[in-house]
């Protein structure tokens, strides 16, 4: 009897669950729904963010996220490839580095906004100023290439995990099939291993990227500027990018009754975008696991 | 479409490197984006840069010589000043740009006809915590105030609480739309910004003390100094400005750029002649 | 001389490959480096200590108000007590919200329900999952803060609460994943012999199936936990902002992370107020980073105790 109560009530945990989803992405759309034009994606902002678009936020947010990947994937994948392909099994060292995975995901994303400032733009930087700028400040102050690596830190995590899903799911007779041909434990992975990973590695860039799209705290001082002219084109620019401008919105413009449309559609336009690549990432994901198992 | 191309010339205006940078005080970050947005329409060839992050983020980005301007809206204190001197080697120069009246906002239904300086004071103080000291129907007051790295927020704790500390309870916020947004939903809240737009709050009569009469911000009495708490927008840079930056400083507080404080809701530094 | 060029090409990727394992541990040891290294001043220079020095940070002060953080000020003060109050009450709510919530969840789609509802709930958990926390920092300032007064009767629209709960929607997807994995990882012969003795579905579930499963749940609460410690975007926007010294959850609060994240644009680089936001900083990556460890050694250990016992 009690038992019924108590499964119901966790059918209820589901519901509410379930509710407060639907609740908090319901008032987006409904609300949001309003100014979404191409025009409204295209165009600039316009009389104090009160008209006009979001193209250099939505700009802005795509150069960083591509800096990033093309900082992330490489790195990523390379530890990935270390840990399930080179290590010597139950070695401290493979321990440790998975252990550092595991903390480096935990670590507060303002923590990585002090890193970027204190590591990228105050050491790096202005080292960089000093060695090859003489006393102009060019890389010494935010900018997109900081705000990008800083990123590829927090979501290196996230490729790690999902490319090492991909590589253990590859049955070891392959490895040895390549090995048994004469090939390197390089060209094993570069030919055999890689290949069938790519799914893994898909998976682990795009949700790389979804996450690196939304996270505010750690590009606040490492480059994201409210209100910029040009588009940036050197790597370092400032940058307009979706996730400041609705921080910003949503506290500093003037005028809150005229902002709040274009607030709700930037927010739109913003979870539209994580979400396409969060569903895409599942979906590929969800492939290679179906793969898998009828492979076993 | 015409401001898509406008950002085009602009990228490539900024490899040519007639960039003017802006930095500082969020309560003028959108007066210098509307300065920024039709000074370049109507000068080509020019990139100006607006970001916010308060005026002290812009006074130490003038120290840090990361920035030509600083948007503040309010004076730099001396220690600041002679930071810039000893940095970069320059004096400062403080240009007044615009006039604002800091407001104290209440919800639109509170009946609260006046408010003293005195009163103000000792609500942000937390002495003051109750409406019905002031004679109101409505139970707690709930006090809203801005982030410490606000120019509005310094200006508030000189002049209003005398140097006092603000009290604990007060929420801070870290921008006028916040504050105001805040208050419309908030029967019970008390909170004060710039001079702003916003629905279903209103702003609150102040007056000097209990004999004075209690004027409301309008652009008369905050150009003429009568309202209490009114405050000059400034520019600084460091040492005097030159070239594009004089340009663009000149336009501002030429007749152009003055309309347009009236235009995103500041005051002129001077009433404007009649056409 | 084709076999040299490609060897060393190949002993060059690999050395590649082996230097890359090390940049997640670079990347810590970094981190840990260049935030401590702008902190340290409070301990050393002493003007940072006069101004801020440990005893002013964590000691009751004179004068009216024993724990105030005001560093903007004539006399600025620096109590960082009020602010682990605020990043305490914060994430004590978003946990008492969230776990029982998402535990629930993962109870009944893992062990209760039809495979298909988890079909339909695992998406939904990602959606939720997938909204970055300065949307959700939005949604609460803007809707739920009203709501939230009006259903609990709390006279500040801004407070522990609404930012408690915004903050547990972000917790929540963290731990029903993490605790449903561990909950299907139970065999399914634990169930098959519990029913066999005439169990119940749910005293299968309550007395056998979640105890096997308790490692990775209390892994997926400690994650939880430390997710919750850490997300600046949902408080600065959500709690108020205030540093009240107060159990009371119905007040506003002011957290670690989002005093950082307010405060660190306006600070002159090298102030006492710089360095202070900087020891913050290193205390927050401390923190998680003892309780990352402390998790995983003790799902080890109860992982050990459990499978020895077995």
């Amino acid at each position: 009897m009690m038992g019924r109560f108590f499964i119901a009530l966790s059918a209820l945990c589901c519901a509410v669950i379930v509710a407060m989803t639907a609740f908090v992405l319901g008032d987006i759309a409904y609300f949001g729904w309003e100014k979404l034009t191409l025009s409204f994606l295209l165009a600039a902002p316009e009389q104090g963010m009160a008209a006009g678009g979001i193209f250099p936020a939505i700009f802005g947010t795509f150069f960083l996220v591509l800096i990033m990947t093309v900082a992330v994937i490489p790195l990523g994948v390379m530890t990935a490839v270390y840990l399930n392909e080179y290590a010597p099994k139950h070695s401290r060292l493979v321990q440790w580095v998975r252990l550092a995975i595991a903390n480096l995901s935990g670590v507060p994303a303002i923590v990585f906004g002090l890193f970027g400032l204190g590591f990228f733009i105050d050491f790096v930087g202005k080292g960089m100023d000093a060695a090859f700028f003489g006393s102009r400040l060019v890389f010494g102050q935010p900018a997109i290439l900081w705000a990008a690596l800083t990123l590829a830190l927090l979501t290196l995590p996230t490729v790690v995990v999902a490319t090492e899903e991909a590589l253990r799911a590859i049955p070891d007779s392959h490895r040895e099939v390549a090995y048994s041909l004469g090939a390197t434990r390089l060209q094993m992975v570069r030919r055999v291993v890689l290949p069938q990973a790519i799914g893994g590695i898909l998976t682990g860039g795009i949700l790389a990227v979804s996450r690196g799209a939304g996270e505010v705290a750690p590009i606040l001082f490492t480059g994201a500027a409210y209100f910029l002219p040009y588009l940036p084109k050197k790597l370092n620019d400032q940058f307009m990018e979706l996730g400041y401008h609705i921080y910003v919105m949503a506290t500093q413009s003037p005028d809150v009754e005229a902002t709040k449309p274009i607030l709700y559609s930037t927010v739109f336009v913003l979870l539209a975008l994580t979400f396409v690549l969060n569903f895409t990432a599942i979906w590929v994901r969800s492939r290679i696991r179906r793969r898998l198992r009828l492979a076993k | 479409m015409k401001t898509l191309a406008l950002i085009l010339a602009a990228s490539l205006a900024s490899a040519a490197g007639k960039t003017v940078t802006i930095k500082g005080s969020d309560t003028m970050v959108i007066l210098g984006q509307r300065w920024a947005e039709d000074y370049m329409k109507s000068h080509p060839g020019t990139v100006i840069q607006v970001t916010g992050g308060g005026s002290g983020t812009g006074i130490a980005a003038l120290i840090n010589g990361s920035t030509d301007i600083a948007e503040a809206s309010r004076p730099m204190k001396a220690e600041e000043k002679a930071s810039v001197k000893r940095k970069q080697g320059k004096d400062v120069s403080e240009i007044p740009v615009a006039q604002d009246g800091v407001a104290l906002y209440v919800h639109k239904a509170n009946p609260l006809k006046k408010i003293t300086l005195a009163q103000a004071k000792r609500i942000y103080a937390g002495e003051l915590t109750q409406w019905s000291e002031l004679g109101i129907k409505l139970s707690q007051i709930i006090v809203y105030g801005r982030e410490n790295n606000s120019g509005t927020y310094a200006y508030f704790k000189e002049h209003v609480l005398g140097n006092q500390d603000f009290a604990p309870e007060v929420l801070s916020l870290p921008g006028t739309a916040a504050v105001i947004n805040a208050i419309s939903k908030d029967k019970n809240a008390i909170g004060y910004g710039g001079i702003a737009y916003g629905k279903g709050i209103r702003a609150v009569p102040v007056g000097n003390d209990e004999k004075s009469p209690a004027l409301e911000p309008t652009m008369k009495n905050v150009l003429d100094g009568s309202y209490p708490i009114s405050r000059a927008l400034y520019f600084y840079t460091a040492g005097k400005p030159e070239g594009e930056m004089k340009r663009f400083i000149d336009w501002v507080l030429g007749p152009e750029g003055q309309r347009i404080c009236g235009q995103v809701g500041y005051y002129p530094l001077k009433k404007p002649s009649k056409p | 001389m084709r076999t040299g060029g490609i060897l060393s090409a190949e002993k060059a990727v690999e050395a590649l490959i082996r230097l890359s394992a090390f940049s997640a541990i670079l990347g810590l040891f970094l981190i840990f480096v260049f935030i401590g290294k702008e902190a340290l001043p409070v301990l050393t220079s002493p003007e940072a200590r006069k101004e801020a020095g440990l005893s002013k940070l964590f000691l009751p002060q004179e004068g009216p108000r024993p724990y105030s953080w005001q560093p903007v000020s004539e006399i600025p003060k620096y109590s960082i007590l009020p602010l682990f109050m605020g990043t305490l009450k914060v994430t004590l709510v978003a946990i008492l919200f969230a776990i029982p919530l998402a535990l629930g969840a993962a109870l009944f789609t893992s062990e209760f329900a039809p495979d298909w509802t988890k079909e339909l709930l695992k998406p939904i958990i990602e959606l939720l999952a997938g909204i970055p926390s300065v949307v959700l920092g939005f949604f609460a300032l803007m809707v739920m803060a009203s709501c939230v007064q009006d259903a609990f009767g709390i006279i500040y629209r801004l407070n522990a609460v609404n930012a408690g709960i915004a903050l547990g929607l972000a917790v929540i997807p963290i731990v029903y994943t993490m605790a449903d994995d561990a909950l299907t990882a139970v065999p399914k012969s634990y169930r098959e012999a519990s029913i066999a003795m005439g169990a119940s579905a749910w005293q299968t579930a309550s007395k056998v199936v979640f105890p096997a499963a308790l490692p990775g749940i209390l892994a997926a609460c400690v994650l939880g936990f430390g997710r919750a410690i850490g997300e600046t975007m949902i408080v600065l926007m959500a709690s108020g902002n205030a540093p009240v010294m107060t159990w009371a959850l119905q007040k506003p609060v002011r957290s670690l992370s989002a005093t950082v994240a307010a405060e660190l644009g306006e600070v002159v680089v090298g102030s006492p107020h710089y360095h202070v936001l900087f020891l913050i900083g290193t205390l927050l990556f401390v923190f998680t980073f003892a309780l990352n460890l402390f998790a995983h050694w003790f799902v080890r250990r109860l992982q050990r105790k459990i499978l020895g016992a077995a």
